[in-house]
C-alpha cells in the first residue's frame, strides 16, 4: 500500500480555500488547515461588538469550514509578528494598506515552518506540501500570474506549494510529478470571474459558504484605511498596538483638530465594547440626555475637551436641546461636570469625519 | 458544576474578541493531558458557537456551557 499523503492548507473560511481543500481531499490526501489571526480579520469582531448583529449566528467561518470538511483546524496569533508586514511591505499595499502580497508570501512561510517543523520531529503527522486556494488573476495585488512564483519562491515553500483551483495553469509541483496528485483532476480557474468556483461548489454539495465582499481583512477596506493613515499621520510614526487595530473597527472617528481624535459609540453594543477602555482614555459621558460613550485619543486642551462635548452631545438626545451636561472623566479618573450647548448638525465639519 | 474547584485548570479569556479565546483555549489544552478538565470563562457571545465546534473538530468534550451575569462559562473536558 502506497503511502499516505498529508497536506496543510492555509484555510480562512471563504470558498475557494475549502475548494481547495475538497479537491485534494477527493483524490485521497489528508488534509489539516491552518487559519492565522492577524488582527484584521472581519471574522468575529465586528459581529460581537454591534448589537444589530445580535441575531446574526456569529460563528468562525473557518471552523465552521475545517468541520463541514472533516480536517483539524491550527488556528495561529501571528497579530505580533504581522505589525512588520503591515508597517513595512517589501511588495507595497493594494489599494488601500492591503499588503495583500506579502501576507501571502508570510503565511504560505508559516505553513513551510509547521511543514519542517513537523518533518524534523519525524512525526507521522508530517505534511508533504501545502495548498492554497489562490486563484490567477482573482486579486490584483496578491493573485496574478507574475505573483505565484514569486510567493511558491519567497515563502520556501518552492515546489510544495499547490493551488489545486489554478494548477493546471501553472508549472507542475512536487505532488504532481511524484504523483500524489493527479493534475489531470485539478483546475485551471482564472479571473476574477466567480462561477466556476460556483459550480464546483455545487458539484460537491457545498450550498452554504461565506462570500465576505472584499475579502476576509479590514485592510482591503477604505475606510478602515483611511483611520490607520489617520492614527499613524497624528501619532507622527508607523506604528499599533492591537487595541489601536481593534478600536479602528468601532464607532464614529471624528478629527476636530490635530492634537485629539473623538472615538464615539454609535449604539449600545459598540458603547458596552468602549466601555473595556475606559481606564485607558479621556471620555465623555452625557448625563443630562441618554447618549454615546465617547473615547477622546490625543492631547487635547480644556477648550478641545468643552468642543468634544459639543460635538460628542450632536449625537446624543440633547441634539435638539438647549443646554446639555457631559462628564468628563479624565484618564486618572477625576471627573468634571461640564454644561455646553450641542453642536448644531451643520457645525460639525464633513471633514472631521475620519 | 462550573466552578474553578473542579477544573484541572481556568482560563480567563474575558475581554477578549474571537477568536482570541479560541486560539488561547487551544494552547492551553496543548499543554494538558486526557481526561484533564478546562474551564474556560469570556465575554464575547462568539465563544458559545466557535468553542464547541473546535473541540467537536479536535475531539474533546464539551461538559457545560452556562451563563454568570456577563460571564460564559464553559467546561471542556480533553480527550486525547
Amino acid at each position: 500500500m502506497s503511502l499516505k499523503r498529508k497536506a496543510i492548507a492555509l484555510v480562512s473560511g471563504g470558498l475557494d480555500s475549502m475548494l481547495a481543500v475538497k479537491v485534494v481531499q477527493e483524490q485521497g490526501i489528508e488534509v489539516e488547515g491552518v487559519n492565522f489571526y492577524t488582527g484584521f480579520c472581519v471574522e468575529g469582531h465586528t459581529h460581537a461588538i454591534r448589537k444589530k448583529d445580535a441575531k446574526k449566528e456569529k460563528r468562525n467561518n473557518a471552523l465552521w469550514v475545517a468541520e463541514t470538511l472533516g480536517i483539524k483546524l491550527h488556528i495561529e496569533d501571528i497579530s505580533e509578528e504581522y505589525k512588520d508586514i503591515v508597517i513595512n511591505p517589501k511588495h507595497g499595499y493594494g489599494q488601500n494598506l492591503n499588503p495583500c502580497l506579502d501576507c501571502k508570501v508570510f503565511m504560505v512561510n508559516q505553513a513551510q515552518l509547521m511543514l519542517n517543523r513537523a518533518r524534523d520531529l519525524a512525526d507521522d503527522g508530517g505534511f508533504d506540501f501545502i495548498i492554497t486556494g489562490e486563484v490567477i488573476g482573482q486579486r490584483p495585488k496578491s493573485q496574478r500570474k507574475e505573483t505565484m512564483p514569486l510567493i511558491a519562491r519567497e515563502s520556501g515553500a518552492t515546489d510544495r506549494l499547490l493551488r489545486p483551483l489554478c494548477a493546471k495553469n501553472l508549472p507542475p509541483t512536487l505532488p504532481e510529478l511524484e504523483g500524489w496528485v493527479n493534475r489531470d483532476e485539478l483546475h485551471d480557474f482564472s479571473g476574477r470571474n466567480r462561477k466556476p468556483q460556483m459550480e464546483l461548489a455545487a458539484k460537491y454539495g457545498l450550498d452554504e459558504y461565506a462570500q465576505p465582499a472584499g475579502g476576509c481583512c479590514f485592510l482591503t477596506d477604505k475606510s478602515y484605511s483611511d483611520k490607520l493613515s489617520d492614527l499613524w499621520q497624528a501619532r507622527g510614526e508607523r506604528r499599533y498596538e492591537l487595541d489601536d487595530i481593534m478600536l479602528l473597527k468601532v464607532g464614529r472617528h471624528l478629527r476636530p483638530k490635530e492634537n485629539f481624535k473623538m472615538i464615539i459609540s454609535r449604539e449600545e453594543g459598540e458603547n458596552r465594547f468602549l466601555e473595556g477602555y475606559r481606564k485607558a482614555f479621556t471620555h465623555l459621558v452625557c448625563t443630562s440626555h441618554p447618549g454615546p460613550l465617547t473615547l477622546i485619543d490625543g492631547d487635547p486642551s480644556e477648550d478641545d475637551l468643552k468642543l468634544a462635548a459639543r460635538i460628542s452631545t450632536r449625537f446624543s438626545k440633547a441634539r435638539e436641546a438647549t443646554e446639555a451636561t457631559v462628564e468628563i472623566h479624565y484618564k486618572g479618573g477625576v471627573v468634571k461636570p461640564l454644561n455646553i450647548k450641542p453642536m448644531s448638525a451643520n457645525d460639525v465639519k464633513p471633514e472631521w469625519h475620519i | 458544576m462550573n466552578t474553578d474547584a473542579v477544573h484541572t485548570a481556568t482560563l480567563d479569556t474575558r475581554g477578549l474578541l474571537c477568536p482570541m479565546p479560541v486560539i488561547k483555549t487551544q494552547n492551553k489544552i496543548k499543554t494538558m493531558e486526557n481526561g484533564e478538565t478546562l474551564l474556560v470563562i469570556a465575554t464575547d457571545p462568539g465563544v458559545k458557537q466557535d468553542i464547541p465546534t473546535w473541540c467537536r473538530i479536535n475531539g474533546h468534550e464539551v461538559l457545560d456551557i452556562s451563563e454568570k451575569q456577563l460571564d460564559i462559562l464553559i467546561s471542556i473536558k480533553v480527550e486525547r
